[in-house]
């Protein structure tokens, strides 16, 4: 495997930003858990220009989730019906439990890996009920559909809760005060959907992307990408990841999504309703739609305990220290907000590496 | 533990139908679905939740960082 992570190299990224870089502040901003966690754990912060900022926008899947929605997934534990998911949505809290709490009061809460583990446990145990709570970005929903068109068993039903990442990007630039000069795009949501429904942020809002890998040369790369784009006065959509991601995507994922989900209007946790960013089933699969299934009825949700500066966290307005809360009173043993519970938050990512200054 | 939107690189050993076993590295051997996508043995994919999502072009790969060598070896030379 080619290493994308020679010191050597990446000093000299550094030395090459540090020419190229504009004399007035300019801020790049990505939206992945997982982005956040290369910029941080390789101290990227460090070794950039004093005048490029580089914050995290919304791309914690499991911090987006409503608490609506997480109340969904309690009440179905609590009412006897096995819910399996992923690991980091156990402790995300919802209106009043998480599903750790749930799992204390006597439901049965599983962990998987993936959703073939929830179609094998289908299986295995048919006289139990089962509900597969599908979370996750354009990454994710892909791995639904296969499972789905391939029929899976009567006693499994799915809570699917994608989102979709293009339109919290197109939301982030409505927020006039962020002054956001550049996106570093995800580069496995990217995988999956491809270039296309990027175009629009240089076209209509003449806003430099560049879709970016994980490693931290992808990173810095990027960033020097988005700085030239910026000294040469365009806006482009460019590709650092190129040895993943092709322009068209991953087509039978996308042919998959499309036969499974209509595109809906979904809610973010703290930042209100966004048009046609949510995966809801088709009318077609209706009998594995857990919500029909179920007749799963719950309130609108609360989703920002008082205080907590989440939803704030979450669109790159503020960093985690700015939150009063930040390793105050909500630390990673005892969260407050779902930005210190996911591993891809950026609240957990930042206090398991020991920030607590603005020296970044 | 799964973080959502990482792929993790792994090579395939072999081929079995819909299912492959693939390393992760270190003699971690796994089995997971490359229903969607067409990937050879001993490529590497990119396997997210179980599943593969994309095979890794290391010609592109090596590319990108042959390019960028050139690049700040061009533009930095004292670095």
């Amino acid at each position: 495997m080619v290493n994308f992570r020679s010191p050597e190299l990446a000093k000299q990224v550094a030395g090459h930003l540090k020419g190229i870089a504009p004399k007035f502040p300019v801020k790049f901003c990505h939206v992945c858990g997982t982005h956040e966690w290369t910029v941080t754990h390789f101290g990227l912060r460090s070794v950039l220009p004093e005048m490029v900022e580089v914050v995290a926008g919304p791309g914690c899947p499991v911090c987006v989730l409503p608490a609506a929605e997480i109340d969904e997934a309690v009440k179905l534990a609590l009412e006897g019906v096995t819910v399996a998911t992923f690991g980091d949505v156990l402790r995300v809290p919802g209106s009043s439990l998480s599903l750790a709490e749930a799992r204390s009061r006597g439901g049965d809460v599983r962990i998987v890996y993936g959703i073939h583990d929830a179609v094998k446990m289908a299986i295995e145990e048919p006289e139990r009920e089962f509900v597969f709570f599908s979370i996750g970005f354009e990454t994710t929903a892909p791995l639904t559909a296969s499972e789905i068109l391939k029929g899976p068993p009567d006693n499994l039903s799915f809570l699917i809760s994608h989102r979709l990442i293009p339109p919290a990007m197109e939301l982030l630039l409505g927020i006039g005060d962020l002054h956001i000069d550049g996106f570093i795009a995800p580069g496995h949501v990217s995988t999956i959907i491809g270039l296309k429904s990027y175009e629009i942020f240089p076209s209509a809002y003449n806003m430099p992307v560049v879709v970016a890998g994980f490693e931290p040369l992808d990173i810095l790369f990027a960033i020097d990408m988005l700085l030239q784009q910026i000294n040469n006065g365009v806006a482009k959509l460019e590709n650092e990841y190129n040895r993943v991601v092709k322009p068209e995507g991953n087509e039978k994922a996308l042919r998959h999504i499309q036969q499974v989900f209509n595109v809906v209007d979904g809610r973010w946790r703290g930042l209100g309703r966004l048009p046609l960013s949510a995966f809801a089933l088709k009318s077609k699969f209706e009998k594995w739609d857990s919500r029909k299934k179920h007749k799963i009825k719950v309130g609108v949700g609360r989703d920002i305990l008082p205080g907590c500066q989440c939803h704030l966290i979450m669109i790159g307005k503020i960093n985690p220290i700015d939150c009063p809360l930040y390793m105050s009173i909500c630390t990673p043993e005892s969260p407050k907000g779902p930005c210190m519970v996911s591993i891809e938050g950026s609240c957990r990512i930042w206090s398991k590496h020991g920030i607590d200054t603005h020296k970044t | 533990m799964i973080i959502m939107c990482l792929a993790i690189p792994a090579k395939i050993i072999e081929i079995h139908g819909d299912d492959a076993k693939v390393d992760f590295g270190e003699g971690v051997l796994r089995e997971v679905n490359i229903s969607l996508v067409n990937a050879n043995t001993d490529e590497y994919v990119l396997v997210h939740a179980g599943y593969a999502i994309q095979v890794i072009d290391e010609k592109e790969a090596q590319e990108t960082l042959k390019l960028w060598t050139e690049i700040l070896e061009m533009e930095n030379p004292t670095a």
